[in-house]
């Protein structure tokens, strides 16, 4: 059984379509990441697999349950890590973690999900006093702490610091590695590319593209890009093969010393493709 | 991976659990504490200093009055002052959502409330029988009124808490809910015969007006509890209508549980 299985979903706000047909399938295990510019749909999306909107059309499976009518123990299976929250100011992050891991009938240690987020030193600090970042770590426990099969993360690294989205990076892979299935939805890119196995491209309601990071949108298949300055000015050509003109350039004498061939990042494809939305 | 397949957390469990963090959140917060606690309590105090002359012949001083009204006005800020702005904070910053996404049910949530409320109210009339024993010497009743104190508590509890959650559907941003659940307290307070006693100085129309509302009733039947019987001359009807008391505030409990059922949301986007 998928985890996830999406099919012609559509919503529609008052005189907006936010979302006009998606269809989509995330499997067992797998990190998959939505990736779309503001008002593409994204968080539309992710809300109505959460349960938290309903849908105008279309058919949803999330863990085998429709998420609009599933129930009590259908939530226990899943983890939600929301974005914006404000709540719970007044008590520390180590009561919070208990008071919700309560809920659920398996949940972790409260010291394991602290730990696990890298907040063991701020364990007893009021939630109030943390900064943005250590705010959506706490987040983050709240969304691991009852051992979800499938875990929901709307933009989680808003407002980290490099170093603690790599250990929020290393979480993920942890928790992927147990075998939780996770959705992500990410402005960043190169999260997309570090974590992702599969990840889809949103645009204006749809979805414009979908693979891994290294083949979507045609990215294995699209040529290199070759760069050098001559006589003082940038010169890039994008040859189908760089072999011939990179022999050429070597025997003819030009000066390589500012040599650069790059593949197209997943960026380029990404603005790529959503540059052909508008 | 395999299916999970325990048992739910109970119901029961989550619901004491709602409860334990509201009342720790509620004292973490020192605004709430004053505003909504110490407020009642306050104005017996100045009520009761400044009008302390007795009523003519009963032996009883209008300070006394105010100690047992005022129950009623302890009541009705904490049930409904505290339960409405509460959903209405709950919903703005997050709190809701991120409840709606764990197994934890609606009713779990709301008993927490309840609980919180419950909680509040015992130890605000606890704080405003102190303040009127022990500052304005109103004598303890008997056994048999502590009775009638016990369900009225619990109706009026429940009545206040109830049309809280109703009318929380209507506050669109917690910071304004303050200002908008106060109007109906406060006109309440006025036309009710709780800071002005004997109700009977208003004009009779008011009174009808007064009577269709909780209040009003709230207020006579804790005067009941803690009054002598005597007193019962200066209220609307000249009787203390313990039977009515029951049934309007049964009455309101219930159309507060239809309008609660009719509105409540987990978010203000949940369409």
């Amino acid at each position: 059984m998928e985890a996830i299985e999406v099919t012609a979903l559509r919503k529609t706000y008052k005189d907006k379509e936010a979302v006009r047909g998606i269809d989509l399938t995330v499997a067992r295990g797998e990190i998959f990441a939505m990736l779309g510019p503001n008002g593409a749909g994204k968080t539309t999306s992710v809300e109505i697999l959460e349960g938290h909107r309903r849908r105008d059309g279309g058919d949803v499976r999330v863990l085998g349950e429709d998420p609009g009518t599933a129930g009590q123990a259908w939530r226990s299976r899943i983890g939600i890590v929301l974005q914006n929250t404000d709540d719970a100011a007044d008590l520390t992050v180590a009561e919070m973690v208990r008071h919700v891991g309560g809920f659920y009938p398996g949940p972790r240690a409260v010291d394991e999900v602290v730990e696990l987020v890298g907040l063991t030193a701020k364990r007893n600090a009021k939630i109030r006093t943390l900064s943005g970042g250590q705010r959506r770590r706490v987040d983050v426990a709240l969304g691991i702490v009852g051992r979800p099969e499938l875990l929901f993360l709307d933009e989680p690294t808003t407002g980290f610091d490099p170093e603690a989205r790599r250990q929020f990076w290393d979480l993920i892979r942890t928790l992927a590695g147990e075998g939780t299935t996770i959705l992500l939805t990410t402005h960043y890119l190169d999260e997309a590319e570090a974590l992702a196995d599969r990840l889809a491209v949103l645009a204006d309601g749809r979805i414009v593209a979908e693979g891994t990071p290294a083949t979507l949108g045609g990215r294995a298949a699209a040529g290199s890009k070759v760069s050098w300055q001559e006589n003082g000015h940038l010169r890039t050509e994008q040859p189908a093969d760089p072999s011939e003109l990179l022999r050429k350039l070597a025997t003819d004498g030009t000066d390589l010393r500012t040599l650069t061939v790059t593949r197209p990042t997943l960026e380029d494809i990404y603005l790529t493709l959503i540059g052909a939305q508008r | 991976m395999t299916v999970t397949t325990s048992a739910n957390v109970s119901t029961a469990a989550m619901s004491l659990s709602r409860g334990r963090i509201e009342v720790l959140q509620f004292f973490r917060d020192r605004t709430a504490m004053v505003f909504t606690f110490l407020f009642p309590a306050m104005l017996l105090l100045l009520f009761g200093t400044i009008f302390g002359d007795s009523y003519d012949e009963t032996g009883v001083s209008a300070s006394q009055v105010y100690a047992a009204s005022m129950l009623a006005y302890g009541v009705l800020t904490t049930g409904f002052v505290t339960m409405g702005s509460g959903l209405a904070l709950d919903r703005e910053d997050g709190t809701l959502k991120r409840l709606h996404g764990t197994p934890l049910p609606v009713t779990a949530y709301l008993m927490g409330k309840a609980i919180l409320v419950l909680t509040l109210s015992i130890a605000e009339a606890a704080l405003i029988i102190l303040v009127g024993v022990l500052v304005f010497d109103m004598p303890l009743p008997d056994a048999s009124h502590w009775l009638t104190f016990a369900w009225l508590m619990l109706l009026s509890v429940l009545t206040c808490s109830l049309l809280g959650v109703a009318v929380s559907a209507i506050v669109k941003r917690a910071r304004s809910a303050g200002a908008i659940l106060n109007v109906p307290v406060v006109a309440l307070q006025f036309i009710s015969g709780i800071f002005i006693h004997p109700i009977t100085q208003l004009p009779s129309w008011l009174i009808t007006v007064a009577s269709l509302f909780p209040v009003k009733w709230m207020g006579q039947g804790f005067r009941y509890v803690f009054l002598p019987d005597s007193m019962k001359s200066m209220e609307a009807a000249g009787a203390w209508e313990l039977g009515r008391t029951a049934l309007v505030l049964g009455v309101w409990c219930v159309i507060g549980l239809v309008l609660c059922l009719a509105t409540f949301r987990w978010s203000d986007k949940d369409r």
